[in-house]
């Protein structure tokens, strides 16, 4: 058999094959291309570190820095990456910027929308969960995700809400959650506090165990830096707290000499 | 960094070790004393660096029994030269020889990742340099006094750690002079700050 037999057309003077019936793929925009690279977020750019939430008796916690990395470059050092979404929950985002900045805008118009039915129900922390649970899942699976590990906190009916969802759409509610080094270095840390206290925290022990975490993450996370937002939600609403910095000790240093 | 002034040489450097975006070391000490009055500073991979550091130590050592007094700064130099060339494919090692001897005083040596080498009246190194270039190229000034390189070094590795991913820590500097090797540590709550926003 000749290869180039093979190679030949079906027919030749007649209609082209396909053109009279559909079949996925005919249509080039189906298709991801090369030129389809600009639509989609194969590398994150601007990039926000840990993100941390502790569950407390009476509210949640959620903690992140305010950097934007730029691969190494500490390039935007003052950064919001926490949002309230509205008086019972709080969003926060690791990873890409821009599509922080994106979720934050559709999010913001949904609570426009509902404000504007007027009918006195309002998205609670749970539903917002599920919303992006749906969202990440649902841009992963046209191989063009969102780049973040999000993080839901809020205050609903009498009970604390805490959940995360991250870019690949893996989805869970917790005690306790943390991205990035976050995951490695602070939730151990928090799930210590958490039993020691028979689940049941204090604001103040849980506040004490976030800042501790974020002291650990600043010595230990090349991609951190000392400057980071707070926010809480309980039966009294949402606050966010002005910017803070951790306190490191460093006295370590002077009883190192050398490398042996 | 490193940079001269008459009578000696001040060398400074952050105090951070990555691994990938895990601080291993974050109070690792980058100034390494080749001899008496002579150090380097060590950036790229620490494994390597320390392996070339040992090796020209040693050869240091005896070269200042064999020829009596202390060793050249240049000479100290030119083995890491070797080092640093003959092996360049397989090594990461961004290297900065300083100190001080009696025929030339203070003197800065760099010998970046090809394994050139060449003296500079200041010279800086590794990954937070790029961030800092336009700052000394500003700053600079020939004849500076001791404590003017001081000052000089902190604020340059300060403003270099604070853009750096891969650099923090504490400021370690050196002064190396005729009388001896003077070490001070900066710790990270009291380097000097500068624009944060």
């Amino acid at each position: 058999v000749i290869m180039a037999d093979l190679m030949q057309p079906f027919w030749q003077g007649g209609p082209s094959p396909g053109l009279f019936y559909e079949y996925p793929g005919k249509w080039s925009s189906d298709v991801a291309s090369p030129s389809d690279a600009r639509n989609r977020t194969s590398q994150p750019t601007v990039t926000g570190t840990s993100v941390l939430g502790l569950k407390f008796t009476g509210g949640v916690i959620i903690a992140a820095d305010t950097l934007g990395s730029y691969g190494s470059m500490a390039r935007f050092r003052n950064v919001s990456r926490v949002m309230k979404v509205n008086d019972s929950t709080i969003l926060s985002a690791a990873g890409d910027y821009a599509d922080f900045q994106f979720i934050k805008a559709e999010i913001e118009q949904m609570v426009i929308d509902e404000e504007v039915l007027n009918d006195g129900f309002f998205m609670s922390p749970g539903a917002v969960h599920s919303w992006m649970t749906r969202m990440l899942y649902h841009r992963r699976s046209k191989f063009d995700p969102l780049w973040n590990s999000v993080t839901v906190a809020g205050f609903y009916n009498g009970e604390s809400f805490l959940g995360s969802v991250d870019k690949i759409g893996i989805a869970f509610k917790s005690a306790s959650v943390a991205s990035g080094f976050g995951a490695y270095l602070a939730q151990p840390l928090m799930r210590k506090a958490i039993e020691d206290n028979g689940d049941n925290l204090s604001y103040e022990k849980a506040r004490h165990v976030i800042e501790e975490c974020l002291k650990v993450l600043y010595y230990r996370d090349a991609r951190s830096y000392n400057r980071y937002e707070i926010a809480v939600v309980t039966k009294d609403g949402v606050k966010i707290e002005k910017p803070s910095s951790s306190k490191p000790d460093w006295n370590v240093a002077n009883v190192v000499r050398g490398f042996e | 960094m490193a940079v001269e002034f008459d009578g000696g040489v001040v060398i400074g450097a952050d105090s951070r070790t990555t691994s990938g975006a895990y601080i291993a070391n974050r109070v690792t000490d980058k100034l390494t004393p080749i001899h008496d009055r002579i150090f380097c500073c060590r950036s790229g991979s620490a494994a390597d660096t320390q392996a070339i550091a040992d090796a020209v130590a040693a050869n240091v050592e005896l070269d200042g029994i064999v020829m009596g007094g202390l060793p050249s700064v240049k000479k100290a130099a030119e083995i890491f030269r070797q080092y640093c060339y003959d092996y360049r494919d397989n090594l990461t090692a961004g290297i900065i020889v300083a100190g001080w001897d009696p025929k030339q005083g203070g003197q800065v040596y760099t010998i970046p990742l090809g394994g050139m080498l060449i003296r500079q009246q200041f010279s800086i190194g590794g990954s937070g340099s790029t961030y800092i270039y336009g700052h000394v190229d500003a700053t600079f000034k020939e004849n500076m006094t001791k404590d003017e390189c001081i000052q000089f070094c902190t604020n340059a590795l300060s403003l270099a750690i604070n853009r750096d991913g891969s650099s923090g820590g504490v400021v370690r500097l050196a002064v190396i002079t005729k009388e001896g090797v003077e070490r001070k540590v900066i710790l990270g709550n009291d380097l000097p700050r500068f624009y944060e926003g």
